[in-house]
């Protein structure tokens, strides 16, 4: 099929206003933009079914004659989509307006303190860093905390043993 | 067998409501289920003893060759016993082990005998994946179960760490398995262990597997994980730590030795780590004040035994091995559940603390004093019986290799002693009187109940010593696959008269003895040469280093711009699909100017339209130069011969612009935020190139088209399947109607969006309604606009809002409007229009009676819900497919009824017509929420001062 010269530049110029205003902060030409994109991809699908044609209804137009009937169905419900998620769109401006007297797609906070992120959880913390009672029991031997050593070696001084990371059962007696 | 799996998932899941109802006593009844499953494995022991086994294939996924393949032969039916054996005594423990009151014992009732039934499915498994599937429910049931209620820490951080490593470990597995399937040709076990085939995929794919049974087995280097697994409750401690689930990667090396024994690399890893690991645990176990970290090391120092044994790959070891696997299951899960007595008598389990209760608990002690002697391989118990075959297997063959033979044997007796060391400590540890130490009081005597399970296990321990040639058809029955070494393989017996191996194993008791004797000293010493570094620090470093590496990435990446990330995909949608258009694709020889005159004339306003809406920064200004390109579009679409799309695109546009209009008052005038002008340079430039690749890419795919389009048949189809003439009509409800029917539960769904987001709290019921005494109030109130009522509610309006014109408009066109949109529904199969367009035509009208009369205005032109719309609409469309299934045809298909009736005359009814009515509704609901929310809950919020600001304690996420 012979492309047109028009209908290319008309899709170019619609996506590329469309990508600008989609790069906005401002959710409204967000929107705007979102609006023009849809129209655009519309016609790029209607150019895809070929020349211009006849409606394509039995009776009105030989077969032959008719427009491609595919992407016009295909479009149609696009169209209606789009006006859903515009509106949806439009439902979401509204309530940052009236929640925070905002519009804009501001920097996300949330991201912006995982890349300044330095604390961790308390499951992450190293081993090292915690209390003896919540150590794992393996860690033995990393362990050199001479006072601890001394202390149980005087309080055990009967019973051999190094063992210094025994969880406790009854934490209260100690 | 898989009505057992199936009789422990019902139990699993009735477990909480069976807690609810009998308390702990319900443990008691959760035990039958494993008994049933260790009844019918005693009673499959005469055909497998006989050489038979028993199979049961089920279909899985037919689509990918998976079925539920499970078989029973001497290994399997081995440990089926011993995993449903154990578990049932461990569930019987269970009932007394917690008190009443305990909480979370519903969760934890389900979560075990859930575990149980794994088990038993990861060794009745015949079929590569089953077994990984199994293998991974095991391991997610071990979380579950060490990390308990999630309220400790050091649980947490246990069940974590041992379900990390397992589960890394598992998904090597799963490639090695893939990889073995592959190359041998087969997925069931029986046949790949048949014929593994050869070359280097099946090496890699062997050491992968192995890495899933070490990690599983806790073998060296990630033993670290069981010791700290001991947070769990002592049962789970005893079944899972102990008899069960450590055994899987045992399980798993005995299972493919047959067949993989002499795959390069196989025997280096299993008999080096194993051998390294008895060493290590025992090492550890010697010098442990804690008796259950004790039993731990201990545990896994045996299992690194057990690991030489049934991966050496010769007849006489494996035989050694599997009864050595059946003793260790016993007697090690008879002194966990001892271990848990004590703690639950005393409150403690620090040997150091306790004193004297071989005196207090002599039958306790008994038992564990049984228990014990069979770990250190005391004569007549079944742990001698174990030991002994496997010293003289290696004394006489063993392996292929004399050296590497006899080497190991003198590393078994090495761990052997000190197997026998921390069996002494432990004993001298749990019941002997110590100097300087009060005897302990019991805080809680057991109960003959509480005893019961331990002592059964005991007794078999002993029992099955002197009766160990019972066990040798099984042990034969396994091993006969695997190839003697040993000039003659020696029966299992507990007398075989003066020979080496028994000289061997009194050594070990001997010295481990002596070693027990010089505790003193040799705990000294090892606190001297600790090192200071451990697996566990080396598991910890990793982590934080991935989680350092994971904030590292996240943060370089997610700068939390919108416009970036946008950009940033834009970027790479030029870079790669534009270098290809550039470069690859052929470009049109030929150009047509446009269509018509026309269509480059509206071209022309349209993106004119377009280059203003970059321009303007009035709201209202710019939403209305961006519906000029809508209707411009519209025309475009005429002009291309698509009546119906420019219809829509009409309708679609004007409703847009009053949607627009009824938030935009709500904001302000301009948009007053602007961006940098570098900011603005980028994004134009981007949006040239992306406009520039669209418009090539729409040319460059009309001119190299060459298949013919799937809708030429449409026409045809459409009239004689269809029924209609309105092709693109038909195409929607009809030929892709399940295309229509997914779009429109998109609309719901955005429907849905709106109203929850301007809503807030409640968002379903009608419109509001005018309250008829109010308004009669109003009445009397005097000032109000002419008497003359055009329209029901707009009285209500305040006089200078109200529009005597448009309110008789309204009034007039109100009606003929809904019947035109009707028209167009009905018509639709044959002329311009539909569902879409009548549904859109009809909320017009709506937006008319709302414009002119106010929110109460539209209550009282559509007093319903509009949620009622969307789901009537939905059913409808929906309907229409299910009936058409129920009478046998096709879903969604059509179907078309003729017939003359009286005063209709002929009439021609399409089953579609149905599903088009579904869309009609969906539209009109659509509009309707929309004006319900957008219109009317704004209109409200703004008349009756309703701030929408958080109630105490509401947080609102942004």
């Amino acid at each position: 099929m012979t492309p047109t010269v028009v209908l290319p530049v008309i899709i170019g110029g619609l996506y590329a206003a469309g990508v600008y205003l989609l790069l906005d902060r401002s959710l409204t030409r967000v929107l705007l933009g979102f609006l023009l994109l849809g129209n655009a991809t519309n016609l790029l699908l209607l150019s895809s079914g070929g020349p211009a044609g006849l409606a394509p209804i039995l009776g009105y137009a030989e077969p032959e004659e008719m427009s491609d009937p595919l992407p016009q169905a295909l479009i149609l419900t696009a169209i209606v989509i789009t006006f859903g998620i515009a509106a949806f769109l439009l439902a979401l401006i509204y309530r940052s307006w009236r929640l925070v007297r905002q519009e804009v797609v501001g920097v996300d906070e949330e991201d912006r303190r995982i890349a300044r992120r330095s604390a961790t959880d308390a499951d992450e913390i190293d081993p090292d860093d915690l209390a003896p009672e919540d150590r794992p029991a393996m860690h033995a031997d990393t362990l050199s905390d001479e006072e601890v050593e001394r202390a149980l070696a005087r309080d055990y001084a009967d019973i051999p043993s190094d063992d210094v990371d025994l969880p406790p059962t009854r934490r209260s007696d100690r | 067998m898989l009505a057992l799996l199936l009789l422990h998932l019902v139990a699993a899941t009735v477990a909480p409501l069976l807690v609810r109802w009998w308390g702990r006593q319900a443990f008691l009844a959760l035990a039958l289920v494993p008994a049933a499953g260790f009844a019918w494995t005693m009673a499959q022991l005469g055909t497998v003893t006989d050489g038979g086994e028993v199979r049961e294939t089920t279909p899985w996924v037919p689509a990918l060759d998976l079925e539920i393949a499970l078989r029973l032969d001497a290994l399997s039916l081995t440990l089926a016993a011993l995993v449903t054996g154990v578990g049932a005594l461990v569930l019987l423990y269970c009932a007394r082990y917690f008190e009443p009151d305990d909480e979370g014992m519903g969760r934890f009732a389900g979560t075990l005998t859930a575990f149980a039934g794994s088990m038993l499915g990861l060794v009745l498994a015949d079929d590569l994946l089953l077994l990984y599937v199994f293998w991974e429910l095991t391991t997610v049931f071990s979380y579950l179960l060490i990390g308990g209620s999630g309220a400790r820490l050091a649980a947490r951080r246990a069940a974590s760490q041992a379900l990390v490593l397992t589960t890394a470990g598992g998904l090597a597995m799963l490639v090695g398995l893939i990889m073995i399937g592959e190359t041998s040709g087969s997925y069931l076990l029986s046949e790949v262990v048949a014929n593994p085939g050869d070359g280097p995929f099946l090496i890699a794919g062997t050491v992968l597997v192995l890495v899933g049974a070490i990690t599983k087995s806790a073998m060296i280097p990630f033993h670290f994980w069981l010791p700290a697994a001991m947070e769990a409750p002592t049962p789970v401690s005893a079944y899972l730590h102990a008899a069960a689930m450590v055994k899987a990667g045992i399980y798993l090396v005995a299972r493919l030795a047959p067949g993989f024994a002499d795959v390069p690399g196989w025997r280096p890893i299993v008999l080096g780590l194993g051998l390294a690991t008895m060493l290590v645990g025992g090492y550890r176990a010697i010098r442990q004040n804690d008796l259950k970290l004790l039993l731990a090391f201990g545990t896994v120092s045996q299992l690194g035994f057990l690991m030489v044994l049934v991966g050496a790959g010769s007849r006489e070891m494996a035989a050694a091995g599997l009864a050595m696997v059946v003793a260790h299951a016993l007697f090690k899960s008879t002194l966990f559940l001892s271990v848990g007595v004590i703690d639950h008598a005393t409150g403690t389990r620090d040997l150091r603390v306790l004193s004297g209760l071989g005196r207090r608990l002599p039958v306790l002690a008994v038992i564990a004093g049984l228990a014990g002697a069979s770990m250190a391989g005391v004569p007549p118990l079944l742990g001698f019986v174990g030991k002994e075959a496997a010293f003289t297997a290696l004394l006489d063959g063993g392996l292929p290799d004399r050296t590497a033979a006899l080497l190991e044997l003198a590393g078994l007796v090495l761990g052997s002693v000190i197997t026998a060391a921390y069996t002494f400590r432990f004993l001298w540890g749990a019941f002997a009187r110590k100097p300087g130490c009060a005897d302990t009081e019991l805080v809680h005597p057991p109960t003959p109940l509480f005893l019961a399970a331990p002592a059964l296990l005991a007794l078999l321990s002993l029992v099955l010593g002197p009766a160990s040639p019972l066990l040798e058809p099984l042990a034969a029955g396994y091993a006969e696959d695997l190839p003697l070494i040993a000039p003659e393989a020696e029966k299992l017996a507990i007398w075989h008269g003066l020979q080496p191996a028994l000289a061997l194993s009194a050594v070990t008791l001997l010295g481990g003895w002596a070693v027990f004797a010089l505790r003193a000293p040799i705990n000294r010493f090892q606190r001297r040469v600790a090192v200071h570094a451990s697996a566990d620090e080396g598991y910890w470093n990793v982590l934080q280093g991935l989680d350092r590496v994971a904030v590292l990435v996240t943060g370089t990446t997610q700068r939390g711009s919108l416009p970036a990330y946008l950009g940033t995909i834009l970027v790479v949608v030029l870079a790669l699909p534009g270098s290809i258009l550039i470069f690859r694709a052929p470009w049109p020889d030929e150009w047509r100017a446009w269509d018509s005159p026309i269509q480059a004339l509206v071209g022309a306003v349209v993106l004119v339209a377009a280059v203003l809406a970059l321009r303007i920064r009035q709201r209202l200004s710019a939403v209305l130069v961006v519906g000029v390109t809508g209707y411009g579009l519209a025309v475009l679409f005429a002009l291309q011969g698509a009546p119906d799309l420019a219809l829509t695109q009409f309708l679609v546009e004007t409703l847009t612009l009053v949607v627009f209009v009824l938030v935009l008052r709500k904001l302000p005038k301009d948009i007053t935020d602007r961006h940098r002008p570098r900011e603005r340079a980028g994004r134009g430039l981007i949006a040239v190139a992306v406009g520039a690749l669209m418009a090539a890419a729409g040319a460059v795919a009309m001119s190299v088209r060459t298949a013919t389009p799937v809708s030429v048949a449409y026409p045809d189809e459409a009239y004689r399947f269809g029924g209609g003439q309105n092709i693109v009509n038909v195409t929607l409800v009809d030929i892709r109607a399940w295309d229509t029917l997914g779009e429109i539960s998109l609309v719901v769904v955005a429907a849905t969006g709106v109203a929850s987001l301007v809503f807030l709290r409640k968002r379903t019921g009608a419109v509001d309604r005018l309250d008829p005494v109010q308004l009669a109030r109003q009445g009397r109130s005097g000032r109000r606009a002419p008497r003359g009522q055009w329209l029901a509610a707009t009285a209500a309006l305040a006089p200078e809002r109200r529009s005597v014109i448009l309110e008789v408009i309204t009034r007039v066109l109100f009606h003929t409007i809904l019947v035109f949109s009707l028209f167009l529904l009905f018509s639709g199969h044959n002329e311009p229009g539909g569902g879409f367009a009548g549904g859109l035509v009809a909320g017009l009208a709506l937006v008319l009676r709302y414009l002119a009369g106010g929110r109460y205005e539209l209550g009282e032109a559509a007093p319903v819900d509009p949620g009622l719309l969307l789901g009537v609409g939905l059913l409808f469309a929906g309907g229409t497919g299910a009936v058409g299934l129920a009478v046998g045809a096709e879903v969604l298909q059509t179907a078309i009824l003729e017939g003359t009736f009286p005063v209709l005359g002929d009439v021609k009814l399409v089953t579609s017509l149905f599903f088009d009515m579904g869309v009609y509704l969906i539209v009109v609901g659509l509009v309707l929420d929309i004006l319900r929310s957008l219109g009317a809950e704004l209109d409200r919020q703004a008349d009756e001062d309703d701030p929408i600001d958080v109630s105490p304690g509401e947080v609102i996420v942004r």
